[in-house]
């Protein structure tokens, strides 16, 4: 399973939970489709309309910064761990 | 009955609910704190009144969440509110403006966007539908972003003839339809655009704010990047009525909702000097739309002033005497229960307010 880690300011999009399990694995995209099946509130806010990751959200896998690694096509393995993170961002 | 003033800010939404007709204020907020609050709507057509807030998080981008208990709970539905079809290309950078349509469309809610777009919503403002028409005006590639974007920031349905809209963007002027939004014009005739090669033209230019008047639906007001006209043809051509005014420089317009020729403005001294005129805090109001002016400043801050008031900044009501509102740059929201003729305070220290709007509840 992947671990989906959520920060605080949208915890409350998946129902207070600071962690999702998600069975899909292979890229990222892969697993926040299926964050999306589930829980798409919390999912429009972390990709916009056409899919692609908001500016000032951060997503790592397994401690690598995705856009950093191939984006939304960066190979997630099985029992890997995707942190969802703000960047730092707004006055 | 109580009003119900709400104040859309940098930071988050603040309510202010008057129980006593406008005397005093209790505030609740910040509603989406840490949001850029650029849209509010107050929808008094239903049984129940519904709150729309068009809300922006940095992080997180945007949506539009609704409330049918005046703010006590908010609601979104799980797809996105407004959002572009794929095929666009587009991807929605925040929503500028909520307006609730006519008294014979009672579902029918309109967002203006940035991009600039205009979406159609059927379901009182739970979601929302590109209007393809402007979208795929020829137009549209030459519409062009100010320091603020671009957007759609004014959508003004014809009180008593749903076909008829008008449009204003920043930059791109004025649009109106005149068959319910299947197609486009642009109305610009007589707004100067000083900043373009070609001042005079058909479409391009910077209008900041328009206002209907309520008693004569014909007649408009728009506050310009330099320029205030009135316009007597439903937007097809406009002339000048700065005249009596400080400055033809500012965001806001905002007419009577009762009572034909009645307007108020809050001037800036230009372009390149974003302060209030004479840097006091005034507001501007003409009863004889727009032939003379008058400065109202009773109740209002006497110093030197220099906060701006935002386009959607300044607002009435719908009571008698009217009420009229202002918020400013710098967190202060002034409201008078006599048509400007006096002010009182109604909240300070908020952040940049962005927008108001007023109705009783």
């Amino acid at each position: 399973m992947v671990t989906v880690l959520l920060p605080g300011p949208l915890r409350g999009e998946a129902g207070g939970a600071s962690r999702l399990s998600v069975t899909a694995a292979g890229t990222l995209r892969a697993v926040l489709d299926e964050v999306a099946a589930d829980h798409p509130r919390l999912a429009r806010r972390i990709r916009d309309e056409r899919g692609e990751l908001r500016r000032y959200v951060n997503v790592y896998v397994d401690g690598e910064d995705c856009r950093h690694s191939g984006g939304l096509a960066t190979p997630v393995g099985d029992d890997a761990e995707v942190q969802v993170l703000p960047s730092v961002a707004g006055g | 009955m109580a009003t119900l003033l709400a104040i859309g800010t940098a930071k988050g939404l603040f309510l202010a609910t008057s129980a006593d007709d406008r005397h005093s204020w209790e505030i609740t907020g910040p509603h989406f704190p840490m949001t850029g609050v650029y849209a509010v709507a107050v929808d008094t057509r239903r049984p129940t009144p519904r709150l729309l807030a068009g809300v922006t998080s940095s992080h997180f981008g945007p949506s539009v969440a609704t409330s049918d208990d005046l703010g006590a709970s908010w609601d979104e539905p799980d797809a996105a509110p407004v959002a572009f079809p794929a095929d666009t290309g587009a991807t929605l950078g925040r929503v500028w403006q909520l307006m609730p349509a006519g008294p014979d469309e009672p579902d029918v809610v309109w967002a203006g966007t940035e991009p600039s777009a205009l979406f159609r919503s059927t379901d009182g403002g739970r979601s929302f539908d590109l209007v393809r028409s402007l979208w795929d005006h020829p137009h549209r590639p030459e519409w062009g972003a100010g320091f603020g974007g671009q957007a759609v920031h004014t959508v003004l349905p014809h009180p008593r003839d749903p076909a008829r809209l008008l449009v204003a963007m920043s930059t791109g002027g004025v649009y109106r339809s005149e068959d319910a939004g299947a197609s486009w014009a642009p109305g610009n005739t007589g707004i100067r655009a000083y900043f373009m090669p070609d001042e005079w033209p058909e479409f391009g230019q910077c209008v900041h704010k328009v206002a209907r008047d309520a008693g004569n639906p014909e007649r408009l007001y728009a506050q310009n990047h330099h320029g205030v006209y009135r316009s007597d043809d439903d937007g097809r051509t406009w002339s000048s009525i700065a005249d009596g005014l400080p400055s033809d420089f500012g965001f806001a317009m905002v007419s009577h909702p009762g009572r034909a020729g009645t307007v108020w403005t809050f001037p800036l001294v230009a372009d390149s000097e974003r302060f209030p005129t004479d840097h006091r805090c005034r507001v501007f109001r003409s009863a004889d739309a727009g032939g003379k002016w008058e400065p109202l400043s009773v109740g209002l801050p006497e110093g030197p002033f220099y906060p701006a008031v935002l386009r959607d900044a300044m607002c009435a009501d719908d009571a008698s005497p009217g009420g009229v509102y202002f918020g400013t740059r710098s967190g202060e929201v002034y409201a008078s229960r006599d048509e400007g003729d006096s002010w009182s305070l109604v909240a300070a220290h908020l952040p940049d307010v962005l927008c108001v709007r007023a109705a009783a509840v």
